[in-house]
């Protein structure tokens, strides 16, 4: 593997290589003292975040230092363009100045796929930490660790993702990926916050929470920006839905909604949550919830990608 | 001026090969024995001569981006790919919304002199959709425009566009307009679909085209004014496009090069060279406009040439700017989409390139029959030879070609305006 731009043509069993690597990582890991091994030392990785982003920044710095790589961190506020240098010239700086691999975050969908061109003569790796509404692929795969641990196997479980599916990269991630492995997708949102040509998706698709959390063995929430979705300005036109209160009420995880999930079934959020919008404090605090699971086995999955990228390749050829 | 004789030519594609002799930029003599003394001569190998093709919609950049096309530049460009007429949009920088800029575009075009250069004039002010730009005294000026079009931007207000219709009436001009509803396509980055969708793109649905057309042919019925669609993209304009002419609703529309021959598929690679407004749609999009071309529905074909700097292209999606060129590869990607489809027939290329545009545009000198007595604007083609398309070796300053490393069929031999040679075998004649 020399990128991971995205889970979509992902083939199944370098997901579960990378799934058992991080799950080895984590077992070698437990009860260390001294998390760190020396895998990647000697390696550059550098993260490059056009977005505002904490958890997914941090959580690939530790998995870099973790495996012993130097990590660096460049954070560019806003578009590259019109604003200085640009995201080529960015790129090719940092492969000159000898960088392994590029982590990059950027609003623009395409934007890994693009970096990965440029830099496919320098040889550098490029990991997509989600670009634009397209995808996060390695939010996908620590979803999936978490599934798997807490559900032993994605094989013909049924995984309702609800919410923003039409922005939401971490939806696109999933959906691939969940398929791939053999899960039961339902997207569950209003019809203004499902893509066009959803219909041709490996999923079904709901309008009513209510009537698919039976049947659920997971479910996994996205962010809902209420205040960009329901004024008339916001990002493609807003006026998605008409309140914050009427989405609460018909998507929104309550008390309520999680008797009616069976006693198994798992919480996932990617985060940041925005509670009492499309999830309930008492949901997210419940052990139902695999919230900081999810948060801990990003560390792990994050270093068995930079290992596939950067380690396995060398002991393989 | 020297004479000209095509020697060996079939104007049309028909019949047996004829010679034709041009003489003080009029067509003199056509057959078997013409006077050939002191005349030059281009051999045609039993190529198919056509009227000179006119192009509605081109992009000269001149004046403000000189770094991307220059009406010289362009002019190459469009002498190249065998035209003899081409019309320049407004949104240079200044905007040709007055007469100074458009009488300087038409002088440029003058001197340059590789082909006719006519500015086309802004609807509104800047382009700004909010008030209307002198139509009467651009019309009435030196460059006499009688094409105008606020390309780039939907002329949206309604009751704007009523009255530029209402207005054009008076002046016998023609309002060509971009269909976009600008509420529909907020941020919009590719055809709508299931692969915009899958792709993380934001979707520019084809009701934001079809629901302006419709729109302004009822209102272009109501002012009894004449209504050009520029680039139609979708099948449901065509259905649109198709129900107003039946009506009997004064309306033309062109269709690009790109639409007739890419899609959507184009984007799985991110590269923005594919990025264009309105944006490559889908396989049955693609159909029904060489189906509607065909037949009529659709008029003619129109380039949107759009040269780019390489920054504006090389970056990532979102950020790049929409446009790809076009001059140079038009008569391919129409012989390749119409003519080896059986779609049309060289009467149908030369109706489609030239006859129909400059009909459209109310140009008496262009798209004349090829007969005695007739302004020598022609075009010389090799129907069987095929080329690779190379962006550096086009003759526009830009090279964001999307047909780059295609192999593409039919080949420009020479083109004549008024009787002089402005391009031949792939060189300008200056």
């Amino acid at each position: 593997m020399k990128h991971l731009l995205s889970t979509d043509g992902l083939d199944p069993a370098t997901a579960v290589a990378i799934l058992d690597t991080a799950d080895n990582l984590k077992r070698t890991l437990l009860g260390r003292e001294v998390r760190k091994l020396p895998t990647l030392r000697g390696r550059t990785v550098v993260t490059m975040f056009y977005e505002n982003s904490t958890r997914t920044r941090v959580s690939f710095e530790i998995a870099g230092k973790w495996m012993s790589a130097d990590v660096i961190n460049v954070s560019a506020s806003g578009s590259s363009v019109g604003k200085g240098e640009s995201l080529r010239d960015t790129a090719l700086t940092l492969a000159a100045a000898g960088a392994d691999c590029v982590i990059v975050r950027h609003p623009a969908s395409g934007a890994a796929h693009r970096l990965a061109d440029w830099l496919a003569e320098a040889g550098t790796s490029v990991v997509n930490a989600g670009d634009g509404m397209h995808e996060h692929p390695t939010q996908a795969l620590l979803d999936a660790a978490t599934l798997r641990e807490r559900l032993g196997t994605l094989e013909g479980r049924r995984i309702a993702i609800v919410g923003d599916v039409l922005h939401s990269r971490v939806a696109r991630s999933n959906v691939h990926l969940l398929h791939a492995l053999g899960a039961d997708v339902v997207l569950v949102a209003p019809p203004t916050l499902l893509p066009a040509g959803v219909r041709t998706w490996p999923v079904s698709v709901s309008h009513e929470l209510d009537a698919e959390l039976p049947a659920v063995d997971a479910v996994m929430l996205l962010r809902v920006q209420a205040e960009r979705m329901t004024s008339g300005s916001g990002g493609g036109g807003g006026n998605f839905f008409p309140s914050a209160r009427e989405y609460s009420i018909a998507y929104g995880l309550n008390d309520n909604r999680l008797r009616l999930m069976p006693e198994h079934a798992v919480v996932l959020h990617p985060g940041p949550m925005l509670r009492g919008m499309e999830i309930a404090s008492a949901v997210a605090d419940s052990p139902r919830a695999a919230i900081t699971d999810q948060v801990r086995n990003g560390v792990h999955v994050r270093m068995a990608v930079l290992y596939h990228l950067l380690a396995h390749e060398e002991e393989t050829a | 001026m020297t004479p000209l004789l095509f020697e060996g030519v079939r104007p049309y594609g028909e019949g047996s090969p004829v010679d034709v002799l041009v003489r003080d930029g009029v067509i003199a003599q056509i057959g078997a024995d013409v006077e050939r003394e002191g005349a030059e001569v281009v051999r045609g190998g039993g190529g198919v001569l056509l009227p000179g093709f006119v192009d509605l919609h081109t992009h000269l950049r001149e004046p403000g981006r000189e770094d991307t096309e220059t009406i010289a530049t362009g002019s190459a460009a469009a002498a190249l790919g065998g035209y003899t007429a081409v019309f320049a949009m407004a949104n240079t920088d200044p905007v040709a919304d007055n007469a100074v800029v458009v009488e300087h575009v038409w002088r440029r075009g003058r001197e340059v002199g590789l082909v006719d250069v006519h500015p086309v004039g802004a609807v509104t002010v800047g382009l700004r959709g909010e008030r209307l730009a002198e139509l009467g005294t651009m019309a009435n000026s030196q460059a006499g425009v009688r094409v105008f079009s606020d390309d780039g931007h939907c002329v949206h207000d309604p009751l704007l566009m009523r009255r530029a219709l209402e207005y054009s009436t008076s002046l016998d001009v023609v309002i060509a307009q971009h269909a976009e509803e600008p509420r529909l396509t907020v941020g919009a980055q590719a055809h709508e679909g299931a692969r915009a969708a899958r792709l993380g793109l934001q979707g520019w649905p084809a009701a934001a085209e079809e629901s302006i057309v419709a729109r302004d042919c009822l209102l272009a019925e109501h002012a009894g004014a004449r209504l050009h669609v520029c680039h139609v993209s979708t099948a449901g304009t065509v259905d649109v496009l198709r129900w107003a002419k039946e009506r009997g609703t004064r309306v033309s529309a062109e269709v690009t090069p790109h639409h007739l021959l890419l899609t959507d598929e184009r984007l799985e690679t991110y590269d923005p060279v594919n990025k264009v407004n309105p944006p490559l749609r889908a396989e049955t999009d693609v159909a029904a406009l060489r189906e509607a071309l065909a037949s009529g529905v659709v008029d003619c074909v129109a380039t949107d040439h759009a040269p780019h700097a390489v920054q504006d292209k090389d970056c990532e999606w979102s950020a790049a700017r929409p446009g790809m060129l076009g001059l140079q590869t038009a008569l391919s990607v129409v012989v390749e989409t119409m003519v080896r489809t059986g779609l049309l027939d060289w009467r149908g290329v030369a109706r489609v390139l030239s006859e129909r545009p400059a009909e459209i545009a109310g140009l008496p000198d262009q798209g004349r029959p090829i007969a005695v007595g007739e302004p020598a604007n022609l075009v010389l083609v090799d129907p069987d030879a095929t080329w690779t398309v190379r962006g550096r070796e086009l003759a526009s300053v830009a090279g964001n070609t999307p047909f780059e490393g295609l192999e593409l069929p039919g080949v420009v031999t020479a083109t004549v305006l008024r009787g002089r040679v402005t391009a031949e075998r792939g060189r300008i004649r200056a």
